[in-house]
């Protein structure tokens, strides 16, 4: 029967041959267990094929001979069945232990698919994930290993199995009867060529249901996205009619992809009993005029019934196997991209002061950090500078696609302690910038300097750890409000986390949820507000407690009272650090030291607020509404 | 469950049923087969007769194109039985999905009820493919192959009394010692890849925290999970292949030596204990085909749950389709309503449909036809589902809303819809053309009613500055407009309608300042007499209000236009106050 399903069938790889190779080195760390495979997979086939061939004795010498007698000796029979039965309980004995081991084995191949894949999502650039969906890197997670597991825990393993088989069978009935062999040859290849066409045939349908499938998916989102429209526009009937359209050809194609996807059981099934049926004629002739005896035809017989059964199966596989290649390839693709390049050498450290105010490095968080530059040479004694939160950018263009430029020539500085707002509409570069700094992209021309330290030089990971984000879209794992909290700095306190909250302004609300710290934020947990969230974000910023901030505020409309919680909490973590702050809001704007005006990724303006006022520019239309932000 | 199920099948009943006769009549005539083949051995060869052997080997050929003929006609007839059940669910599912009033629909999502239409409707076609196929084949193969070996030498047949039993109760249990690790495997698997969506959306987080090593530990250890459940799970299926074989071998040892027995003592011919090693290959095949046949019903149980969930839930008779056809409805549509004007008397509404949670709470008020009613207030106060109200997405719980003087339960929804128009605060526009977008509202609108409405939304200009004008095509959702382009024709199309009542949900947050005011002062010149209700984050928009409603937290605050409010309505006061000063 043909497996429905939302993955593309007939998917082929790009280099099957490579792909082949890779899949097979992925066996390599379970060598051992792979011989004990082969091992027992060559025994269960063996002991089956083998089996059957003993009905040849079975009748000729110990069931046939002896008819009539008065008195027969039936020991013979009792010692070949035993032999039959022990080598039945030896076959049975392999395929179980090809299948636990094969188990072993491709469960453990998955694990480390997965856990390689994930490895790699972690250290890939940020542009690799613009490039394509998260509904497109979820599938390598989902359909590609389902269709990899689908494979390995059987594809292969039956694919393996059922070309033994057939060759075991193959020598067996040489070995009883040439002729007969010749005609169950003839007729598997004719039963080859039928699958192939068949399978042609099946394709036709399977392409079209796809794309039909696809339509009637689009236009269903479309209207249960939409069904408020199509209500108050009294549409349904019109959407019905549309729908049944797409649904009639769903049916249309689906019927011819199951008719050929299904016929080929009983066709395959009867065909093997045309075998039966003739092979039993012909060797009666040959039975008649003395060339064959009885036992080799019920031998012989029995194996038609099963030779057929490997083409069956085989043409079944090859789509499914073929299909899980393609995935294995994209699998392997993701493991293939380069991961994020990181040259820098300098490190963030706790550091203390000494008794004559030197900079020493201190294993325990301090609340003072210093930059770490390692000296010329491998010898030379680090240098220590404190973090200050110095940032400058000079001149530093950048385009997201090499081509369109988002950024051109762009100079600012920010002194330490310093509030520095950037303004201007959407697309202008306000994130950008931002981006550029936690280096999540990387400059096309021009230098950023970070207390007076190429940004390149230093380690991303400290880099990032020296900065704290609060992004406009506040994403919240799943896990307890604690946890969240906490994933700011795994080491802090309850009470660190509690303190942080308080600054944050976000302890009352949490205090009022159901479990308190301890509510679970999931889909079926309690559901924050854009506001809530919001707040919790800043906290979670206040537990990492970094020496600088970037803050995009949100511009979603937030209800008055939590907006004023959010202002106030976002002013207290402002306090005293270097803060970068994408604003919406003017109360943001007023207060900030420097405001920087942005569009078409250039400066367009910079000063305080009334400096800005008293230029009458851009800064002070965007003032007095007549032009909008976002 | 077959009284929900059964009406999908309506016009597929038939071949339905000739498939499972037809597989039958397939199994019949292939148990003659190795029947015919033992004559061939006891009589042609034992006594030499090559015609006898031509002649029976001619009727196992018969048989075998026969039960070829039956078996191909059922898998056709299955095909289409089966396809065609599951057009005839899809269609139920549609139609109940537009059936359910919106309290019942925002318990699903989009995506939950996608899955249902596709993956779980084809999970139902399977499940009734093996019913109808493979379980009928089966059951029959069992049966005719059993009653076979009976014939042939009753004695010997008593071994299956042993062998059957055996073989069913093994891949029983197996089968329940399966299931909940499956389950369990399933859920873990499920929450693995949860995690991983939820880094890739959070990727940014991750990332600026620096807790990649933190996450793979997590990831890990959940990778871990699945991989020893799934280790679990396979191990006992592991079990079932040679489990099955050994019974099928044991099986043939023991016919082999009482077969032998009977043959020897001259009880029975060497064709028999032939073709009698034969049945049994049947019927245990037929066996291990039955647990194949329940694991697969088994799997889309699950399916066919989530299905029946929608089909069990009640239309409510609020949204019974329209009996009457569209183009009847709009010629009489908003005649039936006297004029626009609105009045709210008392009403409560909730969406759990719990009194002690009301989201809106006696509301009472009423504006003349013609008028504008601007509504203000925080997130969360009531604003879109007041509206909502109106053309009856949702039905009120208490009190009354009466749309040109009539009480809105009392009209026809297709006359009240007419009569109502409303932009969504998410703008949905359709795969097609523009100019088909716009057309919902009006299907016979001429093109200078719809360049009319377009001017007064704003979206004339802008239309026609794409090469194919009002003929451009707009993929699903209308990705290549802006937010503000699309508000602009979703109101375009709302206003095709001339409705009585207009409403607008926040409909232009998007546009800027000034062609908002353009679009409003279009609408008061072009639109004399149609009632407006607007619901704006701006003060500024709602300012020349005839009226305006202030909502905090479901109740009404204050009512009046704007000088009075701002006299005397501190909510009112305040949002004024931190709008002038708090937003650019």
């Amino acid at each position: 029967m043909p497996p429905p399903g939302p993955r593309d069938v007939f998917a082929r790889p790009r280099d099957t041959l490579r792909t082949i190779l890779r899949v097979l080195g992925c066996f390599r760390p379970h060598g051992w267990r792979l011989v004990l495979v082969a091992l027992g997979l060559g025994l269960g086939t063996f002991s089956n094929v083998y089996g059957t061939y003993l009905l040849k004795p079975v009748f000729n010498d110990h069931i046939l001979p002896l008819m009539g007698q008065p008195d027969p000796d039936m020991s013979g029979l009792v010692r070949i069945l035993l032999v039959m039965g022990g080598v039945y309980l030896a076959g049975g004995a392999g395929l179980y232990a090809y299948r636990v081991l094969m188990i072993r084995v491709s469960t453990g191949i998955l694990l480390q698919l997965r856990r390689e894949m994930f490895a790699r999502l972690q250290n890939l650039p940020i542009p690799f994930f613009d490039r394509r969906t998260h509904g497109q890197t979820m599938s390598r997670f989902t359909n590609d290993v389902d269709a990899m597991r689908e494979m390995l825990g059987h594809g292969l393993p039956e694919f393996v199995h059922s070309t033994l088989r057939m060759l075991g069978v193959f020598a067996m009935m040489l070995v009883l009867s040439p002729v007969l062999t010749l005609l169950a040859v003839a007729m598997l290849g004719f039963m080859a060529w039928l699958v192939r066409f068949l399978a042609r045939r099946s394709s036709f349908y399977f392409k079209g249901r796809q794309g039909a499938l696809g339509a009637l998916n689009g236009c269903i989102e479309e209207m249960v996205e939409g069904q408020k429209v199509v209500r108050v526009f009294n549409h349904q009937p019109i959407v019905r009619r549309r729908f049944e359209e797409l649904n009639e050809e769903v049916r249309r194609n689906d019927a011819g992809a199951w008719t050929f996807g299904s016929i080929l059981m009983p066709l395959m099934g009867n065909l093997s009993h045309v075998l039966f049926a003739v092979t039993a004629a012909l060797g009666g002739i040959l039975a008649v005029r003395s060339t064959l005896d009885l036992g080799t035809l019920a031998a012989f017989l029995q194996y038609t019934r099963n030779f057929s059964m490997p083409v069956t199966h085989l043409s079944q596989q090859f789509n499914s196997i073929m299909s899980a290649l393609a995935g294995a390839e994209r699998i392997f693709d993701l493991l293939d991209e380069p991961e994020e390049q990181d040259s820098g050498t300098i490190t963030l450290v706790d550091v203390t002061r000494d008794g004559d105010g030197r900079l020493v490095e201190s294993p325990v968080r301090t609340g003072l950090w210093a930059w770490r530059i390692p000296g010329d040479s491998p010898e030379g004694r680090p240098e220590l500078r404190l973090l200050e939160g110095d940032v400058r950018f000079e001149e530093v263009s950048f385009s997201y696609d090499q081509r369109t430029p988002v950024l051109r020539g762009i100079s600012l500085f920010a002194r330490p302690g310093q509030k520095i707002a950037l303004v201007g509409s959407t697309g202008a570069g306000k994130t950008t910038i931002t981006n550029l700094l936690n280096r999540f992209y990387e400059i096309d021309q021009g230098e950023i300097t970070y207390d007076g330290i190429p940004l390149a030089r230093i380690r991303k990971s400290d880099l990032r750890r020296s900065l704290g984000m609060v992004l406009q879209d506040t994403h919240l794992f799943t896990g307890t409000v604690r946890e969240n909290l906490r994933y700011g700095r795994l080491e802090a306190t309850d009470e660190e986390v509690e303190q942080a909250a308080c600054l944050a302004n976000a302890d009352g609300f949490i205090r009022h949820l159901p479990q308190g710290y301890e509510t679970e934020l999931s889909a079926d947990g309690v559901n924050l507000s854009q506001g809530q969230r919001q707040l919790l974000a800043i906290a979670r910023a206040a537990v990492a407690d970094p020496p600088v901030l970037i803050l995009d505020e949100a511009t979603s409309s937030i209800d008055t009272r939590t907006e004023a919680l959010i202002e106030k909490g976002m002013d207290r973590l402002m306090r005293g650090r270097t803060v970068f702050v994408i604003a919406h809001r003017l109360s943001t704007v007023r207060h900030s030291d420097a405001i920087l005006v942005l569009e078409h990724g250039q400066i367009l303006e910079r000063g305080d607020h009334e400096a800005l006022l008293a230029l009458e520019g851009r800064y002070h239309k965007l003032y007095t509404g007549v032009f909008e932000l976002e | 469950m077959l009284k929900t199920l059964a009406p999908s099948l309506a016009g597929y009943r038939f071949v339905s049923w000739m498939a499972s006769v037809t597989i039958a009549f397939e199994v019949l005539f292939e148990v003659t087969i190795p029947w015919l083949m033992a004559d061939i051995l006891d009589r042609g060869i034992a006594e030499g007769d090559l015609p006898f052997i031509l002649q029976r080997g001619g009727w196992m050929l018969g048989m075998a194109a026969l039960s070829m003929a039956c078996g191909g006609l059922s898998a056709r007839l299955a095909a289409l039985g089966g396809t065609g059940f599951a057009r005839g669910l899809r269609t139920a599912l549609f139609d109940r999905v537009q059936g359910f009033s919106f309290a019942t629909l925002d318990r699903f999502t989009t995506g939950s009820l996608l899955t249902r239409l596709t993956t779980d409707v084809t999970n139902t076609q399977n499940a009734f493919q093996i019913v109808i196929r493979m379980l009928v084949r089966a059951v029959v193969m069992l049966v005719a192959a059993t009653l076979m070996a009976v014939y042939i030498n009753p004695d010997l047949a008593g071994v299956f009394v042993v062998a059957i039993p055996v073989l069913a109760g093994c891949l029983t249990a197996l089968a329940l010692l399966a299931y909940p690790r499956f389950r369990e495997m399933l859920r873990r698997l499920d929450l693995m890849n949860a995690r991983v969506q939820e880094n890739l959306v959070g990727l940014r987080v991750v990332r600026s925290y620096v807790r990649e090593e933190f996450e793979k530990e997590q990831f890990f250890q959940a990778a871990g999970g699945v991989r020893e459940w799934q280790a679990r799970a396979e191990g006992v299926v592991a079990v079932e292949a040679p489990i099955s074989s050994l019974v099928l071998s044991g099986t043939l040892v023991a016919v082999l030596w009482f077969g032998g027995n009977l043959v020897v003592q001259g009880w029975m011919l060497p064709g028999e204990l032939v073709s009698f090693v034969s049945y049994i290959g049947q019927i245990l095949i037929s066996l291990m085909m039955l647990s194949f046949a329940f694991i697969g019903l088994v799997i889309s149980k699950a399916s066919v749950n989530r299905i029946m969930e929608i089909l069990e839930q009640p239309v409510e008779a609020l949204e019974a389709p329209p009996a009457r056809s569209r183009p009847e409805a709009s010629a009489i549509g908003p005649e039936t309503l006297a004029d626009g004007s609105l009045e709210f008397e008392h009403v409560d509404f909730s969406y759990s449909g719990n009194p002690r949670n009301l989201t809106l709470a006696d509301l009472h008020f009423r504006i003349e036809s013609g008028q504008v009613l601007g509504l203000v207030g925080g997130t969360g106060s009531g604003k879109t589902t007041l509206v909502q109200l109106i053309p009856r997405l949702y039905e009120v719980m208490a009190g009354t809303i009466r749309v040109g003087g009539r009480d809105v339960r009392e009209v026809s929804l297709e006359d009240l819809r007419d009569a109502v128009a409303m932009v969504l605060q998410k703008n949905v526009l359709f795969s097609g053309t523009i100019a088909e977008n716009l057309r919902w509202g009006s299907p016979e609108a001429t093109l200078e009613e719809i360049g009319k409405a377009c001017r007064i939304a704003q979206a004339h200009d802008f239309i026609m500055g794409f090469p194919e004008g009002y003929d451009t095509d707009l993929g699903q959702g209308g990705v290549n407009l802006s937010g503000g382009q699309k508000q602009r024709l979703c109101l375009a199309r709302a206003l095709l309608k001339k409705p009585r009542i207009l409403i607008l949900d926040d409909s232009t947050s998007a546009v800027d300042m000034a062609t908002d005011a353009r679009i409003r002062a279009a609408l008061q010149r072009e639109l004399q007499g149609m009632t407006v209700v607007v619901i704006a984050q701006r003060i500024a928009s709602v300012r020349e209000a005839d009226a305006i409603l202030v909502l905090d937290e479901g109740r009404v605050v204050g009512f009046g236009n704007h000088e009075e409010l701002h006299a005397s309505c501190p909510v009112y006061r305040e949002a004024c106050d931190s709008q002038h000063l708090g937003e650019i």
